[in-house]
Parts: C-alpha cells; sequence; structure tokens
C-alpha cells in the first residue's frame, strides 16, 4: 500500500509538480494536494491515509514527510479547474464548502484524528513501559504540527497578503506549539528515569540555549534585515521592471513613428505630445487612481484631461490644461464637460494656428469654471449664420439647458474664449 | 507669453511690456548658469538662447549636479541661474540651500528660475519655497525663455501657467484656518491675476482686462511669490503630498 502511495512521487510527470493544497486543507493540505495531483477526491485520498495511520502509524509518518517535503502552493483540487466552476463534481461542491470555512472543517479533521488515535492505541498492544511513552509523544506531535501549520499560514498570508494584524495570535501559536514539545520531551526524561537529574538537565539545557543565542543571535538578526531588505529592492526592481517595460515599449514604437513620418510636422508633434502624455500618466498620476486607462471618468479634472486628449489627438494642436481643485462628476458637470469639449473642438479646428489652446478649470466651492482660448483670428457670434447651429446648441444651449452659463469673448490682443460656468447638483461634500 | 503676444509687443508701450519684449534690447545683458543633468537639453537651451547679440544672454557655466552647480555658480556669480528641478545629488532643492547666502546678496543677488519637465505639484512647489523666483515647462520656447529670465533678473516672478495652477490649487484648500493671517491668504486680486495666469494670458493682457498697469500685475505676482515662500502654512506641504476630492 505504501507502495502505491509513493507511486505518484516516483513517476513525475513534468508538467505537473506536487504541490500542498494552500485552500481548504484540514491539516497541512498534504491529502488535497495529492488529490490533486492525482485527480482523485480528495476523500479517497484522506481515507487512505487514515487506513494507513492503522497500519502502525505508517500513514502518520507518511503524511509528515509529505508535509516537510512538499512545498506548499496553489496547487490542489481545484486548481486543476478554476475557470469553469460548473464542471465540478458533486464531491467537489462539498469540496468548496469546506473550502469556505477551514476551521469547521479543522475541528472535524482533529476529532477524527483523536478518534482514530483512540482505535489505534486501543488496537496496539503496548507494553507498560512503551505505553507511558504515548502521552509525550501525542505532546510532541501536537507541538510540531502547531508550529508547522504556523509557518504554512505564514506563508500563506504573504501571498494574500494579510498577515500583519493576526501577529499576536502567530505568536501564541509559536509558543503554545514550543511549550507542547517541551512538554512532551521532558515527559520521555522524566520516565527514562532521569527525574531526578531533571533540574540539572533543564539548566545545562537553559544554558545551552542561550549561549547559541548569543552567538548565533546577531548573525541571525542581519540574515533576517538582509533578507527583509533585498525583499524589498526585489519589489522595488519590479515595479521598475514594470514601468520600464510599459514605456520602452510604446517610446520606441512612438520613435519609430517619429523616424517614419519625418516629413510631417504636425504628425511628428502629435506622435510626441500623445507620447508625453501618456508617460506623464505613468509617471505623476498620484496612486490609486489607476495607473491603468479606466473606462469612463469619474472626476472632473479626469473628464478634462481625457477631452483635451483625445481633441489633441484628434485635430493635432497642442492643448495645455491646467486645473485646480477636483470634483466627482454628476449629471450637470458632464454637460459642461460635452460643452468645453466642443469649445475646445472648435479652438482646434479654427484658432490652432495661433500656438496652443489653453483649457483652465477650477472648482470652487459649488461653482465650476471652465475656461478654453485660442489665440487664432477670433471671431464674432452675430457674423455666424443662424442656420449654423454648432456654437450656439452644442455649447450655449447646453449650457443654459442645464442651467449653467456660457459666454464667448474676444480676447483682447486676439483670439477666442469660452467660459462656462455650472452649479454642482445638491449634495456637496 | 507665447508667440502672438511677441508679435504685438513691439506695437504694445515696450516700457510696461518688459525688456525683452523685444528680442532683448541694446545694451541688455544678462549672465546665465545652467544646471540640468541632460548633456542633451542643456547643449538645446545654449543653442536657444546663448547667440549673445541677439538674446542678450550669456551663458557662463554649466553643470550637470548639485556639487557641480554649487561650484559653477559661486564662481561665476550669474545674475540668472536656470535650474532643473531634478539633480543627482539632491535636486534642485539642495542646491538653492546651499545658495541661499548668494541669493540674500544685496549687491548682486543670484537669482533662480526652475526649469522642468515635472509635473508633480511638489516638486515645484518645493523649489519655488526654496527660494526660485519662478518656475517654467521645458516645452517653452526660446523667446519665451528669454524673456523670462530678463524678468527674474530684473527680481520679478515667473509664474507658468501650470505653476499657477499649483499656486491656486494650495491656497484653495483652507480647511485648517491659516497661521498668519496676512501670509495665509491671496487676496481677491492677486486670485484674479493667478486665475488669468492659469488660463494662459500674458501680462499685458491680464493688465488689459483687470483695467491695471502691467506693473501693478507684477506687484501683484511678486506678492504671491513672497506669501508663497514665506507662508508658514505646514498645510501647504500636506497639501503637496496628499491631493483629495473637494
Amino acid at each position: 500500500m505504501s507502495e502505491a502511495a509513493a507511486a505518484p512521487l516516483a513517476e513525475p510527470r513534468p508538467p505537473r509538480k506536487l504541490y500542498r493544497s494552500s485552500d481548504g486543507r484540514w491539516l497541512g493540505g498534504v491529502a488535497r494536494g495529492l488529490a490533486g495531483h492525482l485527480g482523485l477526491p480528495v476523500i479517497w485520498v484522506r481515507l487512505v491515509f487514515v487506513g494507513l495511520f492503522m497500519a502502525d502509524g505508517l500513514g502518520a509518518l507518511l503524511y509528515a514527510a509529505f508535509w516537510f517535503f512538499v512545498p506548499l502552493g496553489v496547487g490542489g483540487v481545484e486548481a486543476q479547474k478554476p475557470p469553469s466552476p460548473l464542471t465540478e463534481t458533486s464531491s467537489d461542491g462539498r469540496r468548496r464548502l469546506v473550502a469556505r470555512r477551514p476551521d469547521k472543517g479543522q475541528i472535524v479533521a482533529l476529532l477524527l484524528m483523536v478518534v482514530v488515535a483512540m482505535v489505534f492505541v486501543g488496537n496496539v498492544n503496548l507494553s507498560g513501559g512503551a505505553r507511558a511513552y504515548l502521552w509525550p509523544t501525542v505532546f510532541v506531535g501536537a507541538g510540531v504540527a502547531l508550529v508547522w501549520r504556523q509557518a504554512d499560514n505564514a506563508r500563506r498570508a504573504r501571498w494574500a497578503e494579510v498577515g500583519r494584524r493576526r501577529r499576536t495570535v502567530t505568536l501564541l501559536r509559536s509558543v503554545g506549539g514550543v511549550l507542547l514539545v517541551t512538554a512532551g520531551v521532558s515527559g520521555i526524561f522524566v520516565l527514562q528515569g532521569s527525574a531526578a537529574h531533571l533540574g540539572s538537565v533543564l539548566q545545562a539545557a537553559l544554558a545551552v540555549l542561550v549561549g547559541i543565542t548569543l552567538l548565533a543571535g546577531p548573525y541571525l538578526v542581519r540574515m533576517t534585515q538582509d533578507l527583509s531588505e533585498e525583499r524589498l529592492m526585489r519589489i522595488r526592481a519590479q515595479e521598475r521592471a514594470e514601468v520600464a517595460a510599459h514605456v520602452h515599449d510604446s517610446v520606441l514604437h512612438t520613435l519609430t513613428l517619429i523616424q517614419r513620418n519625418a516629413e510631417n510636422a504636425n504628425e511628428v508633434r502629435r506622435l510626441a505630445r500623445a507620447q508625453e502624455r501618456d508617460l506623464r500618466t505613468w509617471l505623476y498620476k498620484p496612486e490609486g487612481t489607476g495607473k491603468d486607462e479606466a473606462d469612463e471618468p469619474t472626476t472632473l479634472a479626469d473628464a478634462v484631461r481625457r477631452n483635451a486628449a483625445e481633441v489633441e489627438d484628434k485635430h493635432g494642436v497642442p492643448i495645455e490644461v491646467v486645473v485646480v481643485g477636483d470634483c466627482p462628476l454628476d449629471e450637470r458637470i458632464s454637460a459642461q464637460m460635452q460643452a468645453a469639449r466642443e469649445a475646445m473642438v472648435n479652438a482646434a479646428k479654427y484658432g490652432g494656428e495661433g500656438g496652443a489652446v489653453q483649457v483652465f478649470a477650477e472648482v470652487e466651492g459649488k461653482t465650476v469654471f471652465v475656461s478654453v482660448r485660442d489665440r487664432g483670428p477670433g471671431f464674432d457670434l452675430g457674423s455666424i449664420p443662424a442656420d449654423r447651429m454648432g456654437v450656439r446648441e452644442s455649447i450655449i444651449g447646453r449650457m443654459e439647458r442645464n442651467g449653467g452659463t456660457a459666454r464667448l469673448r474676444a480676447v483682447p490682443d486676439g483670439g477666442t474664449e469660452v467660459e462656462l460656468e455650472m452649479e454642482r447638483a445638491e449634495k456637496t461634500s | 507669453m507665447s508667440d502672438p503676444t511677441e508679435a504685438n509687443g513691439t506695437a504694445g508701450s515696450a516700457e510696461a511690456a518688459g525688456p525683452a519684449e523685444s528680442g532683448g534690447g541694446p545694451g541688455r545683458h544678462v549672465r546665465v548658469v545652467l544646471v540640468d543633468d541632460h548633456r542633451m537639453f542643456r547643449t538645446g537651451v545654449q543653442a536657444e538662447i546663448g547667440q549673445t547679440e541677439q538674446t542678450g544672454v550669456e551663458v557662463v557655466g554649466e553643470a550637470a549636479d548639485v556639487d557641480q552647480a554649487v561650484t559653477v555658480i559661486t564662481a561665476t556669480r550669474p545674475e540668472v541661474v536656470l535650474l532643473d528641478v531634478h539633480l543627482p545629488g539632491g535636486g534642485g532643492v539642495e542646491v538653492l540651500r546651499r545658495c541661499a547666502p548668494l541669493m540674500g546678496d544685496t549687491e548682486q543677488p543670484v537669482r533662480f528660475l526652475a526649469l522642468s519637465v515635472s509635473d508633480a505639484a511638489e516638486d515645484v512647489i518645493g523649489v519655488i519655497r526654496g527660494g526660485a523666483r519662478g518656475y517654467v515647462t521645458k516645452t517653452i520656447t526660446g523667446t519665451d525663455l528669454v524673456n523670462s529670465v530678463f524678468r527674474v533678473q530684473e527680481g520679478d516672478a515667473v509664474f507658468s501657467p501650470r505653476l499657477a495652477g499649483f499656486v491656486l490649487d494650495a491656497f484653495a484648500s483652507t480647511d485648517a484656518p491659516p497661521v498668519d493671517e496676512d501670509l495665509d491668504r491671496l487676496t481677491q486680486r492677486e486670485r484674479e491675476v493667478l486665475r488669468l495666469i492659469a488660463r494662459g494670458y500674458a501680462y499685458k493682457e491680464i493688465a488689459k482686462q483687470l483695467y491695471i498697469s502691467v506693473k501693478t500685475v507684477e506687484s501683484h505676482v511678486s506678492a504671491v511669490l513672497r506669501k508663497l515662500q514665506l507662508s508658514n502654512r505646514h498645510e501647504l506641504t500636506r497639501w503637496a503630498t496628499a491631493r483629495r476630492l473637494v
């Protein structure tokens, strides 16, 4: 039987590696990991282990060996088919339930173990002397299991990054494990008849421990520090690599395009501006606002910048944006944004030769003010035929329908400025 | 501040419009040191503004990091330093800190103009608070840069639209009571002027718009700069690090 259990290790399938399962496990995740590896229901594997346990505790030994040598991983039964939960068998369904409530499963496992151990002890005919060693051994085993599972948890916590808040529990468990093991080992000593020397033995052990701590302590501390430092560096390097990968690709792309379009000054400018914008977003966008392209802008600043970028790309006129303050978009502000976009398009189309179009947006209290100015020839609203609805409808009309105001005016030294003012909807922060 | 202004500059009152409006008049001369760690950029700026006969700007020294910058500035005693915000060895702020005695010199003060690609508000506000007289982005045209250099040399402040935006933003968040009433508040007029700068107006246009003289605009801008540099609002720093929604 032991051969059957060891077989999967003897003939390793190259692409799949054996891992202990980190979720849905009862003890060390060994059975679950094995089941996943072999493609068997977990319950079978567990039963095999229990059965082997009856054979002079072989199952326990085997389990411990697996626990010791097989690394904890994300393998296991579910990992085989994570994207398609529909294909799960009924037994799988139960496993999921167990996975959600690991504590219940652990209690069941513990009870089961105790019962099996009782049966085992009852079955095995131990001589009086050997029987006395039973409890110390159980203590040692329990202590070891406690600390080992702990180590697994710590590792899992690192993946999930939730480790911090459970510091005290961690410490308690470690201490508990150490106490159990100490009690067990001491018990064995006592039983061996050296109880008389227990005191001196303990003293000697303590002395040795202190000595080792003094000698190895600084070294250990430095090692852990080095390790954490190295980890930090690695994280930084990773971050840098991520930025580099992104920047690298898009910059090279742009440079290639620029070389190809070298004669077309407008296109070159457009490409360079787009690249610059992209880079700035990557470098300077504050954390948490999401460096990836969000689907829809949710704040004023976002919306203004997005609109400006789109118009800039489309019309090849640089648009300089200055935003003061920020607020979430509501219905009215969205309308204002559309009007502003229209104004930007106009400015880019008719006033783009005079230089960059300047967009300024400010939130002051409940008022949102947007100005779009160009340095083109300027134009007179009165001189535009009544049937041309662009400005009247999509800028002035839209603003007024939503309760805001729009003003167009000629700037003293040439150019046009569109001023849009809108009150935010009721709820203020 | 951009091309059309410059074209109109000759028509306007040259005295009020600033000395360099017509491309550096005769007799105008300013000694400049370039501090930037990108050699290519230094070369570009040098090529654009370095023709002393045309622009009136003479580049007397260049530096690529903080130590070099301090050495060169101390040795050449320029009137204006074009200072990059990001520099190896501590950044532009460090240069400003170590050159503080030179800035305070009454005989021949060294003035700093920050020149950066940075979009990060805390970088920009940092150098301004460190004592720089203004901040312009590297996309600025050669003529505008020359104008700015002369303006700084005269002791005036140079606010690009973006800087004006940052400053408005910083002074707008008034959830904590100001520590010093006089310093920690911008007057209505100052806000108006800043707003117009942020909207891309040149000083001359602002003056026309507000029916005041260019000199008055300059004094408003200088007042804002002074408040920015002296203001003890610790909030200003906090604002820069954590910008939140209104």
